[in-house]
C-alpha cells in the first residue's frame, strides 16, 4: 500500500531530515513509528502524503508515485486521512461543517450524503450530541476524535496518525487510542507515530524505530518489544518503559 | 459673538446635505472599502504566492501607492484616466470619466494597497496546520485559500479592516479637490453660497467627529466579542 523506498529529505543545504529511509506498509497493517524528538518520524509520515517534499528515492502510494510532477496531489491526498498532533479542525466551522467541508467541495457529494455519512461517523466516535458546537467548545480528547472522524468521512484506503496523542491531557489518550485501536481492528492500514506504546503493543503489526534520520529498526512487534537489536533501540524502550 | 452665527442656515440645507452629500459619502465608502477588500485580498495572495515575480509586482504596488499622498493620486487620476483610456481604446479624443467613476477607481486602488497589508497579516497569523490539514484531505490550494484561511484571516482581522474603514470614511472628503458634492463638498457649496463658512464647517466636523465616534465604539464592542469566541 505505502512504499518508501530510499528516501532522504533536507531541510535548507545543511540539516538532513531524513537519510536513507525504506520500509513499506501492506494493505491492512498497522505500522507504529517511534524515536525520540527530532528524529525524523513526524518528518517521514508527512513525506507519505507530500505535505514534506522529498529529494531523494520514491515514495508510492497505491501504486501512484507521490513525488512525481505529474500526480494530482489533491487527488492522492483526498484517498489517505491524516491525524494531526494539534487535531487541526477548522475553528470557524461547527463540527458537522468540519466533516462535510471536503466530501462537498473534493468529493462532490451532496450536502444531505455528507451530513449523513458525517453524523453516522460522529455517532461513530460517540460525539453525536455535538455535531452544532464549534471546535473551541470541545475538549483536545473530542477534538481528535472529531478529527479523526473528518478524516475517515472521506473512505481513505489508509490514516496516518502524526503523534495523535501528544498534545492531549493524560486523561483523554486513552479515548482517543481506543477509537484507533478500533479502526486497527477493523482492518484499516495505519501508519502511526506515537509514543504509546501500550497502543504499539496492542494492535501493531511492525514497530519502526527512527533515530537521526534515519530508520534504524524495523521489526515485528514481538521481535522489537522482545529483543530490539540495536543498541539506541533499547535505551530508547528503557527510557520509555520505565516509568 | 455667538449671537451673530445663524445656525438656522444648517437646519435648511440639512435634507440637501444628507440626502446628497452624505449618501455620496457614505457609498463611496462603501464600495470603496468592498473593492478595496478584493483587491487588496489578490495583492496579499500574490505577495504571499511564493512566486517572487508576483510578489515582487505586488510588493512594489503597495509601496508605490503607500508612498503617494492621498489627494495628488485623487488629483492626478482625475485628469490623467481620460487620456490613458484613450490610449487604451485607440480613441480619437480623451475618453470621458464621471467625477464619481474616477474617484472610486482611485480610492479603491488606494485602499487595496493598505487592505493588502491587513490581510497579509491576518493570513500569516493562521497556523501552518490550518492549510495543511486542508491539503491532506485533498482541498487545492484555492480551496483551501478560500474555505479555510481567508475566512478565518477575515474574521481575525475584522476590527482592523473596519478601523480602516472608518479612516477612509474621513479620506472620501477630499474628493472634494475634484469639486464633487460628498458631505463636505455640500456644506462647503451651502457655505459659499449663504456667506456662513464658520456654521457650516463647524456643523460637517461635528457630524464627522460623531460618526466616526459612534463607528469606533462599536468596533472596540466588536473586538471584545471576537476575543471572547477565540
Amino acid at each position: 500500500m505505502i512504499q518508501i523506498k530510499h528516501v532522504d529529505k533536507w531541510y535548507g543545504p545543511n540539516f538532513q531530515a531524513l537519510k536513507d529511509c525504506t520500509t513499506s506498509v501492506l494493505k491492512g497493517e498497522v505500522v507504529v513509528v517511534c524515536g525520540p524528538s527530532g528524529s525524523g518520524k513526524s518528518t517521514l509520515i508527512k513525506c507519505v502524503n507530500a505535505l514534506e517534499p522529498i529529494q531523494g528515492g520514491e515514495i508510492i502510494l497505491d501504486g501512484i508515485r507521490v513525488n512525481d510532477p505529474k500526480t494530482d496531489l489533491p487527488k492522492l491526498r483526498s484517498r489517505v486521512g491524516m491525524v494531526f498532533q494539534h487535531f487541526e479542525l477548522f475553528p470557524h466551522l461547527r463540527i458537522v461543517d468540519n466533516l462535510c467541508l471536503a466530501q462537498e467541495k473534493v468529493l462532490g457529494r451532496k450536502h444531505d450524503d455528507a451530513v449523513a455519512k458525517g453524523m453516522k461517523l460522529l455517532e461513530r466516535v460517540g460525539l453525536t450530541e455535538h455535531a452544532k458546537k464549534y471546535p473551541a467548545e470541545l475538549s483536545g480528547g473530542q477534538q481528535q476524535r472529531v478529527a479523526i472522524a473528518r478524516a475517515l468521512a472521506m473512505d481513505p484506503i489508509a490514516m496516518l496518525f502524526d503523534e495523535p496523542t501528544s498534545a492531549l491531557d493524560p486523561e483523554m489518550i486513552s479515548e482517543v487510542l481506543d477509537v484507533m485501536v478500533d479502526l486497527a481492528r477493523e482492518g484499516m492500514t495505519m501508519m502511526v507515530v506515537t509514543h504509546e506504546m501500550g497502543f504499539a503493543n496492542k494492535v501493531a503489526d511492525r514497530v519502526i524505530f527512527m533515530d537521526r534520520g534515519e530508520i534504524v529498526e524495523d521489526a515485528k512487534k514481538a521481535d522489537f518489544f522482545g529483543k530490539p537489536r540495536s543498541d539506541r533501540a533499547q535505551k530508547f524502550l528503557s527510557k520509555i518503559l520505565s516509568h | 459673538m455667538l449671537g451673530s452665527f445663524d445656525f438656522d442656515v444648517i437646519r435648511r440645507s440639512l435634507p440637501y446635505l444628507f440626502f446628497e452629500g452624505m449618501r455620496f459619502t457614505l457609498t463611496l465608502t462603501a464600495l470603496a472599502a468592498v473593492g478595496g477588500l478584493v483587491f487588496g485580498t489578490l495583492i496579499a495572495l500574490m505577495r504571499l504566492s511564493g512566486y517572487r515575480l508576483l510578489g515582487r509586482v505586488a510588493g512594489f504596488y503597495v509601496d508605490f501607492m503607500r508612498s503617494l499622498p492621498l489627494v495628488l493620486v485623487i488629483f492626478w487620476f482625475y485628469f490623467l484616466v481620460p487620456y490613458i483610456g484613450q490610449w487604451l481604446t485607440g480613441a480619437s479624443r480623451p475618453i470621458t470619466v464621471g467625477a464619481f467613476a474616477s474617484s472610486l477607481i482611485t480610492f479603491i486602488m488606494f485602499e487595496a494597497a493598505y487592505f493588502s497589508e491587513i490581510m497579509r497579516a491576518g493570513i500569516q497569523s493562521i497556523s501552518k496546520g490550518q492549510p495543511a490539514a486542508a491539503s491532506a484531505l485533498g482541498l487545492t490550494y484555492g480551496q483551501s485559500m478560500r474555505y479555510v484561511v481567508l475566512p478565518q484571516a477575515f474574521r481575525n482581522m475584522l476590527p482592523v479592516l473596519l478601523t480602516q474603514t472608518i479612516v477612509l470614511f474621513q479620506d472620501t472628503s477630499l474628493v472634494y479637490v475634484l469639486s464633487i458634492p460628498d458631505f463636505l463638498g455640500a456644506a462647503s457649496k451651502v457655505a459659499q453660497r449663504d456667506g456662513r463658512l464658520v456654521e457650516m464647517y463647524l456643523f460637517a466636523a461635528l457630524v464627522y467627529f460623531t460618526i466616526s465616534c459612534v463607528a469606533s465604539y462599536c468596533v472596540r464592542r466588536l473586538q471584545a466579542r471576537i476575543a471572547i469566541v477565540r
